[in-house]
């Protein structure tokens, strides 16, 4: 026995939450075992034997699967339906290539293919390709492109895994997946969301050695041969999880909240893509608020075009069909950024910030723009600006956007004009709420808070004037919402008052009925509207 | 002249307006579709050089047609006009789950 690997703990990045315990089942690509190739005839008559068997096994697992995952393997059969496709391939065989050279060949070519595309999803695609590739090698080997037996509960290792191999092994007693490499939004990893399934990615190198695992979906943690501390800690953890999985899952799970008859919908912030792991995040409407800022905080500089939009096209899948609201960079203020924000203002609050900041530095913002303009046609996308005071700042905004999405348009490139909105956090914006011919506001209730209260939020000598149900601001957001719902555009509040419970009461009768809050205070709020729905008080 | 029954080349222009141009679901579907039809049917990107078989998906997929591009769709052979009808019946309607 080697002791080498025992306690060790490796870091990956999560992709499904959940803890597994179990015995460590390592899965490799099965490149074992080599072919001996026949005649021309016996090659040919080899793969059309391998293909019918692998569309056997795809339709297989496709019926069992349902769903997302059948979609996924849809594709697959296609493309071994494909005539053209196949022929070239018996064409290269009858040329005096083997059944497996000529049919890996083929589908490596299409990998590089969809590996060269600029567009993500397609880049997604060849993990599925190499799936098909190596389930027909498989068969070619004799393996019959059978699974290998694994244990129930098992952690299951791999340096990456397709979504067919997945299907292959038996989840119902649990376990876990670990995987040297892939990505947590990969295939698989939706599969493992969906299953339930913990699922921690880019664990890196971990030696051969090790027979049972810890997997912790939520740390994002494997750990090998673990001592009886580590297990004990473990063992806490994971009870931690079930027990608020259990009260926030009964509470998320009930149909949408609703507040005297009306919906209320509970939408949430994220300040990276990363938020949207919070394992409650799933049960949000929309995302109401996603701030941008984390993208200007990254080393090497300001983002470039892809890296944003790869962002916002990240967030975009997670949510589907539902609503993502976007905000543009709100720097300044509090938040300074080499390069790009004003040093030396006497009183940044009130300085060159929000939009006032992104129209100043339009060579900054248009980047901004030209990568939400590709991403709005991805899903539901709605962009806002911040830190808006007149109608005019507001015009600038979007027919600087208008004009970049008609550059990419013109030059080929899938882009829209999503729909555009305002923050409401400038009094004089509020108080003016009319004038804007915005598709829907926000509410940023903390600057809001500070500003009609003539309170610096991050000044502790302050606190006791800060409060959030005075009057003035009550009547700030009342007035907002009332526009909106004569105006008949929607309206929402994503500041921390919509996550505090005890700011509910007075935002429901301001007429609000959209709330943004960050995903750990979905259950808590969704709770609290139901017990004032049900007529109780705040408990 | 052509026999109209057999002989006839049916071409039609469509946008494309599926949101993510036409990737594995699309691509599915229209071949899926194409096969339905005894009709020789070819597909490009509006402008592009070359023909694409509309019963590829592998083809199909590699035509890389973006949101908002224009495909333009022929066909020849006894049910041409029902086939390209159809295509294009699919692509305008955003691909939707029931083509049946």
């Amino acid at each position: 026995m080697q002791g080498g690997a025992a306690g060790l703990a490796y870091r990956g990045r999560t992709a499904s939450i959940g803890f597994a315990h179990g015995p460590l089942v390592r899965v490799d690509a099965g490149t074992n075992g080599e072919r001996i190739a026949g005649s021309l005839v016996e090659e040919a008559l080899d793969l059309r034997k391998a293909i019918d068997a692998a569309s056997g096994q795809i339709a297989e697992l496709a019926a069992i699967a349902g769903g997302e995952a059948a979609q996924i393997l849809e594709f697959q059969v296609a493309l071994l339906e494909d005539e053209d496709f196949i022929e070239a391939i018996f064409t290269a065989i009858s040329e005096g290539d083997a059944a497996d050279v000529a049919w890996r060949s083929a589908l490596d070519e299409q990998i590089a293919d969809y590996n060269s595309a600029e567009d993500e999803y397609l880049k997604a695609r060849c993990s599925d390709l190499a799936d098909l590739r190596d389930r027909i090698i498989s068969i070619l080997r004799g393996g019959g492109g059978e699974a290998p037996k694994i244990p129930s509960g098992a952690v299951v290792c791999a340096d990456d895994l397709p979504p067919s191999r997945f299907l292959e092994i038996d989840w119902s007693a649990g376990g876990g997946l670990a995987l040297l490499r892939g990505s947590p939004t990969s295939h698989v990893a939706m599969l493992a969301r969906a299953r339930g399934i913990p699922m921690v990615v880019q664990l890196g190198a971990i030696p051969e050695i090790g027979a049972t695992a810890l997997l912790d979906g939520e740390g994002a943690t494997l750990e090998l041969d673990p001592s009886a501390e580590q297990l004990r800690l473990f063992e806490k953890r994971r009870e931690i999880h079930r027990k608020s999985r259990a009260s926030a899952r009964a509470i998320l799970r009930r149909p949408t909240a609703s507040w005297r008859g009306e919906r209320i919908k509970l939408l949430i912030n994220i300040q990276r893509v990363e938020d949207l792991d919070h394992a409650d995040a799933q049960y949000a409407d929309g995302i109401g608020l996603m701030r941008t800022e984390f993208l200007l905080a990254e080393r090497g500089g300001l983002p470039d075009e892809e890296t944003q939009y790869r962002a916002y096209d990240a967030v975009l899948r997670w949510a589907d069909r539902r609503p993502v609201t976007i905000r543009t960079f709100d720097a300044g203020g509090d938040k300074p950024v080499p390069g790009f924000t004003i040093d030396g203002e006497a009183n940044p609050f009130l300085g060159v910030r929000g939009l006032r900041l992104c129209l100043a530095r339009p060579e900054i913002f248009s980047v901004q723009l030209r990568a939400l303009a590709r991403a709005a046609v991805q899903g539901n996308l709605r962009v806002m600006f911040p830190m808006v005071t007149a109608p005019d700042e507001f015009e600038s905004g979007r027919k600087l956007f208008a004009e970049i999405v008609q550059r990419l348009q013109a030059e080929g490139i899938a882009a829209m004009l999503p729909e555009l909105g305002i923050m409401v956090e400038v009094p004089a914006a509020a108080l003016a709420i009319a004038t804007f011919k915005a598709s829907f506001f926000s509410i940023g209730s903390n600057d809001l808070a500070q500003y009609v209260l003539a309170c610096d939020r991050s000044n502790g000598a302050l606190a006791p004037l800060m409060d959030p149900l005075h009057p003035a601001l009550l009547e700030l957001i009342a007035r907002t919402a009332e526009h909106g719902r004569r105006a008949g555009t929607s309206v929402s509040l994503c500041g921390d008052m919509a996550g505090d419970p005890r700011c509910l009461p007075a935002l429901l009768n301001c007429g609000l009925r959209e709330l943004s809050v960050n995903a750990s205070a979905l259950a808590q709020i969704k709770q609290t509207i139901d017990r004032l729905s049900s007529g109780g008080g705040l408990g | 002249m052509l026999d109209k029954a057999d002989g006839q080349i049916i071409t039609e222009n469509v946008r494309l307006v599926h949101a993510v141009g036409m990737h594995a679901r699309p691509a599915v579907k229209l071949t899926k579709l194409a096969k339905k039809f005894q009709a020789q049917i070819s597909v490009r990107v509006a402008g592009a050089a070359e023909w694409i078989n509309a019963k590829s998906v592998a083809k199909i997929m590699a035509m890389r047609a973006a949101h908002g591009s224009t495909i333009e769709i022929k066909a020849s052979g006894s049910d041409a006009e029902a086939a390209v009808a159809a295509l294009v019946n699919l692509i305008v309607t955003d691909f939707p789950d029931e083509a049946s």
